[in-house]
């Protein structure tokens, strides 16, 4: 059984307590009296990404659409500008929620795997935890070098990287890049600490969700 | 008593007006043509020594009518309060000064305009006696109190501690009404987060406890007769005894109704006992007595109810009500909470489509989110129900979804109020017929049915033995009429009061609030009345009107029109003045064809010589004169305030107050036109829906009296514009300097009257 099965079978179609128990503040989920402030203040103006405005993902989430809402694409588009969360009336957190949603649906093997902002964040993600500090050279390399989809696209690199040029010889004059980076760069000591904590913290974190670990 | 009649006039000369206006001229005026028998300058009038000068002409001169040239009569009026005299007031301040550029070139105009508010004060003063009081009063403090709900228990609570006494009639056979049937009430105290005990067995057993309240249950007012202050009030018992009682004053809480739920079958009301409406709720509840609620139809714990609001309720079709109850929203919340404070399994869930909390309603709402009560934004098309199971389809407007859809064990209806307001005395033919059809109608699916067909046909609730009928007159979908801005607890019956939701919807601590209000507005009314005064919005005047009865045509438009219901007819079917009921408007005044009624101190007479007494320059002098007559509630005032911001208008406009644009008799424009004048403004208040006029009907039939002014103007050979019919607010501070402006200016263009001179 998936993990997304065993989570549908677990809260029985009741989605609003699966989103309260599973996903980062979604015991705020409950408190939107949808004045749709939030959706107004958007500075995304929901281009083509966006289906569906937070107003009513919450909406979704209370009429139990719990497919549509972890397949959307929508929370994946939040760029974190917080002016939701700063107009809310009614306080509740909602870029927090987002990124709690996309995480879960992420988790869940849910969510949409042509997307801008998860390729980054899974190259932000497994740059940062490798060494414990992220390497500029090879992490804008890495985006460069792949699609939308998180294929390797040299043709796209070569063009991108060119692009980039002055900006790149900028840097080096002002002494703000480092070529030898490439090489690996300069880590965080104690590496194998730092796995161990961030697999601990993962570990604890599945138990208290009630989810399967790896 | 044959007093004889002393004539003074004193001329201030304070404000500037010493410096802008001939002073002696005026007084040489007041003198030769006002025919005043004293006349006095003084330079601060209103100061301590003016006034002392004006009361020692009263005492020791036999000064009995007094004429004051100094500022509107709406300033100083505490300085120049003589209340044993008729007192006129020439508005030169803000009549004239402050309108009126300080040039050398508007000197003249200024002068005149000056010295013709002096005549007109003259002539007035002339036409008046000081106004006696009415001495047709009663004394009676007794406040009768017509329900017995939360709204009339406490309306008796509050008149009883202010120390009046209070009869309590309630129709059926407990105190308590609606509020009684509710298992909780929605919280009034910090922290707003649940449902709270109703209170309502505390004030019944205050009531009781209270020797100052006597109460009759079972029990109805079968008739009312008399005014304020002398009420005679019968109250029948169910047992067939008639009690009478002599009453002050009277507050209607007759409450209201909710919405009958079997109009509403495509709600699944009927078809299932699970569909039931708030009150079907707080029944099971109070049944449950904190335990589970259960399903009507089996008996079985409700594990998931669905609440619909706005059902029959802001409808746009004219089938159900169109206005929202207000306090339905709430009323869910607090019923939802009645489910999820005993298990938080039961799935609840609230379908609006404007969730609105008044009051601290908010904090309430938010408490119940956190209790897990889903709020869905959506509108209810239709509730199916088969068997024990609901299902409620509705059209989720935030996810623009038509079949949504939620199964429920329970469903409830939230109806809103209807006012149980008693019999429309306005309903006109074809409400009527429409009414009896219905009536009909359900006789016969009565009879042909085992299911009876309700119909409530509405009876009265105070059986007034007024001329104009046995109710208190309605607004708009049955709830009372009272002035909602300016005097919102006033009816169209003086010394009755309505209050709680028999006036506008409302929740519990809106009607007590309501309650309260109008008890102390009973209280004021039967001590005016017993002092023979008016109640709002001339409270304290002492004048009433005086019919010439051998003049009587018996028309009837007097006791047609009087927009407050104060004029009976008598046997003989001579009009019948109640007095204390009279709001002193003025509206049988402008009704009568004849004019035989007129008040002491405001009639025919008092106008039209003021009109008469204007200097009407010739045809060639290029100084047209514009009568204006303007309300005093509205108009009048808001030139005032033109003046203090020192807006100025026309030299040319002669500006006259007038109680109500009902009190214009028609008589005043056809003398001003005969007389020369060259055109005619009438400033009255918005009637009609949004009337804001201070005597609710009286603009509208001073208008509709004016409408047929054209006709005169025929006749005269007159241009329509002579006549102008103006709304005003008390607001139009800024406007009304410029469209009496632009006026003049179409006179100018139109050209000077071909009557002067005659």
């Amino acid at each position: 059984m998936s993990a997304n099965q065993e989570m549908a079978v677990r809260y029985k179609n009741n989605f609003l307590k699966e989103v309260e128990q599973q996903v980062e503040m979604g015991e705020w989920v409950k408190m939107c009296m949808q004045c749709g402030v939030c959706s107004g203040s958007c500075p995304t103006n929901f281009h083509p990404g966006w289906e569906h405005p937070p107003q009513e993902i919450f909406m979704m989430i209370r009429a139990g659409k719990r497919e549509e809402v972890l397949t959307s694409p929508s929370m994946w588009m939040c760029t974190s500008c917080y002016n939701c969360i700063v107009r809310c009336p009614r306080k509740l957190p909602i870029t927090h929620i987002m990124h709690g949603l996309a995480e879960y649906a992420y988790e869940l093997g849910l969510a949409p795997k042509v997307q801008p902002t998860r390729n980054l964040s899974k190259l932000f993600w497994s740059n940062a935890t490798k060494t414990g500090r992220i390497n500029e050279l090879t992490f804008s390399l890495g985006m460069y070098f792949k699609d939308a989809e998180g294929k390797i696209n040299i043709g796209q690199g070569i063009k991108k990287g060119l692009e980039m040029q002055k900006v790149a010889l900028g840097l080096l004059k002002a002494k703000r890049l480092n070529p030898f980076e490439i090489f690996g760069g300069h880590k965080c000591k104690d590496q194998k600490g730092i796995h161990a904590m961030l697999a601990k913290a993962y570990a604890l974190e599945s138990k208290r969700k009630g989810r399967h670990v790896g | 008593m044959a007093e004889e009649k002393k004539f003074a006039a004193y001329i201030c000369k304070g404000c500037g007006l010493g410096e802008r206006l001939d002073a002696d001229k005026l007084a040489g005026l007041a003198q030769k043509e006002g025919k005043m028998q004293v006349v006095k300058q003084h330079d601060f009038l209103c100061n301590a020594d003016g006034v002392a000068m004006i009361k020692n002409d009263i005492a020791n001169e036999g000064v009995t009518h007094i004429m004051i040239a100094a500022c509107s009569r709406r300033a100083k009026t505490e300085a120049f309060y003589f209340p044993n005299n008729a007192v006129a007031r020439a508005n030169l301040r803000e009549g004239v000064i402050w309108i009126r550029p300080d040039t050398e070139e508007a000197r003249e105009t200024t002068q005149d305009m000056a010295e013709d508010y002096v005549r007109m004060g003259c002539a007035e003063v002339k036409a008046m006696t000081a106004p006696g009081g009415n001495v047709n009063t009663g004394s009676n403090r007794t406040v009768l109190v017509v329900g017995g709900g939360l709204s009339g228990m406490t309306a008796a609570l509050e008149a009883s501690k202010t120390g009046y006494p209070v009869v309590l009639v309630e129709k059926s056979g407990a105190l308590g009404g609606w509020a009684a049937k509710l298992w909780k009430r929605i919280p009034v105290h910090e922290p707003f987060k649940a449902p709270a005990d109703t209170g309502v067995a505390d004030m019944a057993a205050q009531i009781a406890a209270d020797p100052n309240i006597k109460v009759y249950l079972n029990s109805i007012v079968a008739k009312t007769d008399g005014a304020p202050g002398r009420f005679v009030v019968s109250i029948a018992t169910e047992s067939g005894n008639v009690s009478t009682e002599d009453i002050g004053a009277i507050i209607q809480a007759s409450g209201f109704e909710l919405y009958d739920a079997n109009r509403l079958p495509h709600l699944g009301y009927g078809k299932s006992p699970n569909v039931v409406d708030q009150a079907g709720l707080e029944a099971l509840a109070k049944a449950a007595n904190g335990g589970p609620i259960l399903r009507p139809s089996d008996g079985k714990p409700v594990t998931s109810v669905a609440f619909v609001q706005c059902a029959g309720q802001r409808d746009s079709t004219g089938e159900h009500l169109p206005y929202c109850s207000g306090y339905c929203c709430n009323t869910s919340i607090k019923q939802a909470m009645y489910f999820k404070d005993g298990n938080p399994a039961i799935d609840t869930t609230v379908i609006y489509t404007d969730l609105r909390t008044p009051g601290n309603g908010e904090d309430f709402y938010r408490s119940a989110q956190e209790k897990g009560v889903i709020f869905t934004k959506g509108k209810v098309g239709s509730v199916a129900a088969s068997g024990s199971a609901c299902t409620v389809n509705f059209h989720d407007l935030i996810l623009d979804d038509q079949n949504a859809q939620i199964e429920a064990d329970l469903v409830v209806l939230a109806t809103g109020q209807v006012p149980n307001s008693g019999i429309n005395i306005d309903m006109s033919a074809e409400e009527k017929a429409d009414e009896a059809a219905a009536e009909a109608a359900a006789s016969e699916a009565a009879a042909s049915s085992a299911q009876p067909v309700q119909f409530s046909k509405k009876v009265s609730v105070l059986n007034l033995s007024y001329r104009q009928g046995p109710d208190i007159p309605q607004f708009k979908y049955g709830f009372t009429d009272s002035h909602f801005i300016c005097f919102p607890y006033e009816t169209r019956r003086t010394g009755i009061y309505t209050a709680g939701p028999v006036r506008r919807p409302m929740d519990m601590v809106q009607a007590r609030e309501d309650a309260t209000g109008a008890a102390l507005k009973a209280i004021q009314a039967l001590e005016n009345a017993q002092l023979g005064r008016a109640a709002h919005p001339r409270s304290g005047d002492l004048s009433f009107p005086k019919v010439r009865i051998e003049g009587c045509t018996q028309c009837k438009r007097c006791t047609v029109e009087c927009p407050f219901g104060a004029i009976d007819e008598d046997e003989k079917r001579f009009p019948l003045f109640n007095e204390s009921r009279c709001r002193r408007c003025g509206t049988c005044m402008g009704a009568c064809p004849v004019r035989v009624i007129s008040f002491e101190n405001y009639s025919v007479d008092t106008v039209g010589s003021q009109i008469k007494a204007v200097d009407i320059p010739d045809e060639f002098s290029e100084k047209p004169r514009i009568l204006v007559l303007a309300c005093e509630n509205d108009a009048y005032p808001a030139l005032d305030m033109a003046a203090m911001k020192r807006n100025e208008y026309s030299a040319f406009v002669r500006v006259i107050p007038v109680r109500c644009l009902g009190s214009v008799n028609t008589i005043w424009i056809t003398d001003a036109l005969n007389a020369g004048y060259d055109g005619v403004m009438l400033m009255g208040c918005k009637h009609g829906e949004d009337y804001q006029c201070h005597f609710v009907k009286g603009s509208e039939l001073g208008r509709y009296r004016l409408s047929k002014v054209g006709d005169t103007l025929k006749n005269m050979n007159l241009e329509t514009e002579r006549v102008k019919d103006l709304e005003v607010a008390i607001t139009d501070i800024d406007n009304l300097p410029r469209i009496i402006n632009e006026y003049a200016q179409t006179i100018a263009d139109i050209g000077m009257s071909p009557f002067k001179g005659f």
